[in-house]
């Protein structure tokens, strides 16, 4: 890990609003080149920290650099149109009195270069649609020109602001993996800020959970989604299981079955499992629990199958469609994907911080 | 790669320190550039001047100014002005709300004609309508001379200044009115008629008390209307407090007697404007739901439609048609006869072209100062400014004049009947309605924008250039023809700080008509409804004469 193979470093960086601390002391780093997400649900401080990274806000502390550039700090204040930043808005924010053409060259001065302007054009494949007035587009084609703008000065960094949210949900998926094969041939770096625990997830190489203003996790995808840092972050990502268990430090044995043990891990554990990693059948491993369905919802690709165990504890487990449930079967239930191990202590701590929500 | 914590070391120190928090108190978190704010600064205490040396001049012979006051003679006008205030209100609401609804909800004959002729007497200065008025039906006006009676009843008086305001400013209650008939979803009507409410019925308990805004808001105007007029009620020899307080300023030079007067009507001013920002804030009605609103279904008027259109004529002809005739009635003899040059009517169009232009093109810059300060940086300083910025408002004409008069006497001789002062005041006093229109545009224009404009390489003032100037120029052009139209008409401001033989087409109509002077004065009015018709009616369009 060389220091110029990071795009954006992120440092203590806070942001009060009052009383209130948007961004309470944020690090980040972020590679050259990479797709990277800011996950969080609203109000945590994530779309403040992008506009304090272009300068549209100004932090009451922290550092930020782009590449090799200090562009904020407690001596520094880089304007925003010193920052060299693309930027993409949640309503995107076109200029209404220029047309298309014009709103793509906007970034490139009085006399915008023509060739830029077709090339990023062509880019987003809007290449026809130069001359046309901004309002006359659609909500994915304003999308594509006000990421054709951000893009044609080329940026060291694209930042973008829950670029999605404004979309029909039809048309969001289809726009997300264009926007993201746009990004890619632009060899751009790109930050980007939601709310959408599915978006994060399919687009992002990285992903980093904020929470009250800090990056709760850092990591890949996959990493952040099978191995959650804290039962905050399991349960922000999607169903979330916990069954309670105890470790010796090599296994892990809880009503559910065993399995090995996370070093460091010792006593009580909270075991962490998604509901689709819970498997039921009529028969099942040696070690399985017996359990009883006590109810089930259907939707078509799949079903969530409600269980009570022999203990009286109750889990859900995630099935596909068919064969069809019922209440009363008498089922096994086992692991069958990963799980999460966390001591039982800091699940009991971060259950009781979940119930107070930061607030704005 | 990309740890996510560590550097702990290397904090640096907070910023917020070398900020005073007492300064981010008052100017907030986003500080304003300090030539912006220095520009606000200005317009704020500018258009805080009349009022506030009015004040002075109460406060500073405070046992006169009580003495006229409190006299019983005060008392009197008091009663008269209200008792006029009440009954225009209430004959403009009368008049406004029938058409209103014919206009946009009926299948009536030339709906959007019949709009733009009822909205149009809004041009005629009630000076005007009020001698065109007497030449009509005063004495050996034109009525008396077609029945060829001896004696009319008397129209000077309270029945005059009535039918002169009514008639000239029921359009504010109009254009407000029919602008929330457009915007009432008509499906909670089809709701209430579906729940077996007969037509009648389901207008009153479910259209009036959606128009109650409007209706609070037009009534407001019109009253404000009443109480600041000078021209009509001068006309008509009625005594209401504009014309107490300029006899009393003309016959004495008496400050103090005038200006305590001025105060009692500045404090009436603002007991309405309380009354209804009261009447509004508990009235205010909101759409619930989403969706958008379709639009009405004309209702369909059957056999009324020929007294529908009877109504609409009758009011377009007694408030337009004919005030128009005899203008050009007295107009043509006035020619015929060679009693007005073209070269006078041209020197004083010009003046008040010059005068009206100028304050307009001052006013948009101010408006547009407060608005950018009060929205883009908002802090308890800008939203002091901009409610400074609103005082004239509250103000009627002739006493902005008559603070004005006293302030340049005493504090600037050399600025005393000069046509600087004169804008000066024009501006001051209509300097709240650009603000309206021009901040609504200014809102409409999202900060993002601006924002994303600044990602994008360009400095604040590129942006301010080439993004925000060019979003915001509807409505700065809509507040600057609002104060053009009612500055080429004012009347009162004019007459005490116009130099000494600077006439305007107002003054001038004004010193013909109290002469009886009709052939005369019809040429310039005339001249005057041809500058004023075409903002208007620009206005008009877009729905803004009532901002």
């Amino acid at each position: 890990m060389s220091a110029d193979a990071i795009a954006l470093r992120l440092r203590g960086l806070e942001k009060r609003f009052g009383t209130v601390r948007a961004v309470a002391g944020l690090d980040l780093d972020i590679a050259a080149g990479s797709i990277c997400a800011l996950l969080g649900p609203s109000g945590c401080g994530k779309t403040t920290a992008l506009r304090l990274i272009a300068g549209l806000e100004r932090p009451d502390a922290g550092r930020i650099a782009i590449g090799d550039t200090v562009v904020c700090d407690a001596t520094t204040f880089v304007a925003p149109e010193r920052r060299r930043i693309g930027m993409v808005f949640q309503d995107y924010a076109l200029f209404p009195h220029l047309d298309v053409a014009a709103n793509v060259g906007y970034g490139l001065g009085r006399r915008p270069d023509r060739d830029r302007v077709a090339e990023a054009l062509a880019l987003v494949g809007l290449e026809h649609e130069g001359g046309r007035p901004v309002h006359q587009l659609s909500g994915g084609q304003q999308q594509r020109v006000a990421l054709a703008r951000a893009l044609a000065p080329t940026p060291e960094i694209v930042l973008l602001d829950e670029p999605f949210s404004n979309l029909d949900a039809g048309l969001r998926e289809r726009i997300r993996g264009e926007v993201v094969e746009i990004l890619r041939s632009a060899g751009v770096t790109a930050l980007f800020v939601t709310h959408d625990q599915a978006e994060a997830l399919s687009i992002a190489e990285r992903v980093a959970v904020v929470r009250a203003g800090t990056i709760e996790q850092v990591g890949t995808p996959e990493e952040i989604y099978s191995r959650p840092a804290s039962r905050w972050v399991a349960g922000f990502l999607g169903e979330i299981e916990v069954v309670p268990g105890t470790s010796d430090g090599r296994r892990i044995v809880c009503e559910l079955g065993s399995l090995a043990a996370e070093s460091g891990v010792d006593g009580d554990v909270d075991v962490m499992v998604r509901p689709e990693s819970v498997a039921i059948g009529l028969t099942g491993p040696q070690n399985a629990a017996e359990g009883e369905v006590t109810g089930r919802q259907f939707y078509g690709h799949d079903q969530l199958v409600e269980l009570r165990l022999a203990s009286g504890r109750t889990i859900r487990s995630r099935r596909l469609g068919f064969p069809a449930w019922h209440p009363g079967d008498r089922v096994r239930v086992w692991f069958d994907g990963p799980a999460d191990v966390i001591p039982r202590q800091a699940g009991v701590e971060h259950a009781a911080e979940r119930r107070r929500e930061p607030v704005g | 790669m990309a740890p996510a914590t560590g550097d702990a070391a290397r904090l640096p120190g907070r910023l917020a320190t070398r900020r005073g928090s007492r300064v981010e108190a008052l100017l907030g978190d986003r500080r304003p550039p300090a030539a912006l704010l220095a520009a606000g600064v200005v317009v704020g205490l500018a258009a805080l001047l009349p009022a506030a040396y009015l004040l002075v001049l109460v406060v500073g012979d405070a046992a006169a100014a009580l003495d006229a006051a409190l006299s019983s003679r005060t008392a009197g006008v008091l009663a008269r002005t209200l008792a006029l205030t009440a009954a225009v209100t209430a004959g403009a609401i009368a008049i406004a709300l029938p058409l209103g609804w014919l206009t946009v909800r009926t299948d009536l004959p030339a709906r959007r004609l019949w709009a733009t002729l009822c909205t149009l007497p809004l041009v005629i200065p009630s000076y005007v309508g009020a001698y065109l008025l007497i030449a009509a039906l005063g004495p050996s006006g034109m009525l008396q001379d077609a029945l060829g009676v001896e004696r009319l009843p008397s129209i000077y008086g309270f029945a005059g200044a009535w039918l002169a305001l009514t008639l000239f400013t029921y359009p504010l209650v109009l254009i407000p009115v029919r602008a929330t008939l457009r915007r009432i979803d008509p499906q909670l009507e089809d709701a209430a008629r579906a729940m077996g409410r007969r037509p009648a019925a389901t207008f009153a308990s479910v259209v009036v008390p959606q128009l109650w805004p409007a209706l609070a808001a037009g009534g407001l105007l019109v009253a404000l209307y009443v109480l600041s007029d000078f021209g009509a009620v001068s006309i008509m020899r009625f005594d209401s407090f504009t014309r107490e307080i300029y006899t009393t300023y003309r016959s004495s030079f008496d400050r103090t007697g005038a200006a305590g007067l001025g105060a009692v009507l500045v404090v009436l001013m603002l007991a309405l404007l309380w009354v209804s920002s009261r009447i509004r804030g508990a009235r205010a009605v909101h759409r619930l739901g989403p969706g958008t609103i379709k639009p009405a279904t004309p209702y369909a008027l059957g056999r009324w439609r020929w007294p529908a259109i009877g109504l609409c004529g009758a009011v377009v002809t007694i408030s337009l048609v004919l005030p128009v005739g005899v203008l050009v009635y007295w107009a043509n003899k006035g020619i015929s006869s060679g009693s007005v040059s073209v070269a006078t009517v041209a020197a004083l169009g010009g003046n008040s072209l010059i005068v009206a232009a100028a304050a307009a093109a001052i006013g948009a810059v101010c408006a547009l100062v407060v608005a950018i300060l009060a929205g883009r940086f908002p802090s308890p300083v800008s939203r002091a400014l901009e409610r400074f910025s609103h005082a004239g408002y509250a103000l009627p004409g002739i006493v902005v004049a008559l603070a004005l008069v006293f302030f340049a006497t005493r504090a600037v001789p050399v600025l005393y009947q000069t046509l600087a002062m004169l804008v000066f005041a024009l501006t001051v006093h209509y300097l709240p309605l650009a603000t309206g229109p021009i901040g609504a545009s200014l809102a409409q224009v999202s900060p993002r924008v601006e924002e994303a404009a600044r990602v994008l390489g360009r400095t604040p003032l590129e942006v301010f250039r080439t993004i925000t100037v060019p979003l915001v120029r509807g409505g700065v052009l809509a507040g600057s023809a609002l104060i053009f139209l009612h500055a080429v008409k004012e009347l009162p401001a004019t007459l005490l700080l116009a130099p000494i033989g600077f006439e305007t087409l107002a003054t001038d109509i004004w010193n013909q008509t109290q002469f009886g002077f009709y052939e005369a004065s019809a040429i310039p009015a005339l001249v005057l409804l041809a500058i004023a018709a075409p903002p208007l009616y620009l206005l008009s369009e877009r729905g803004t004469v009532s901002a």
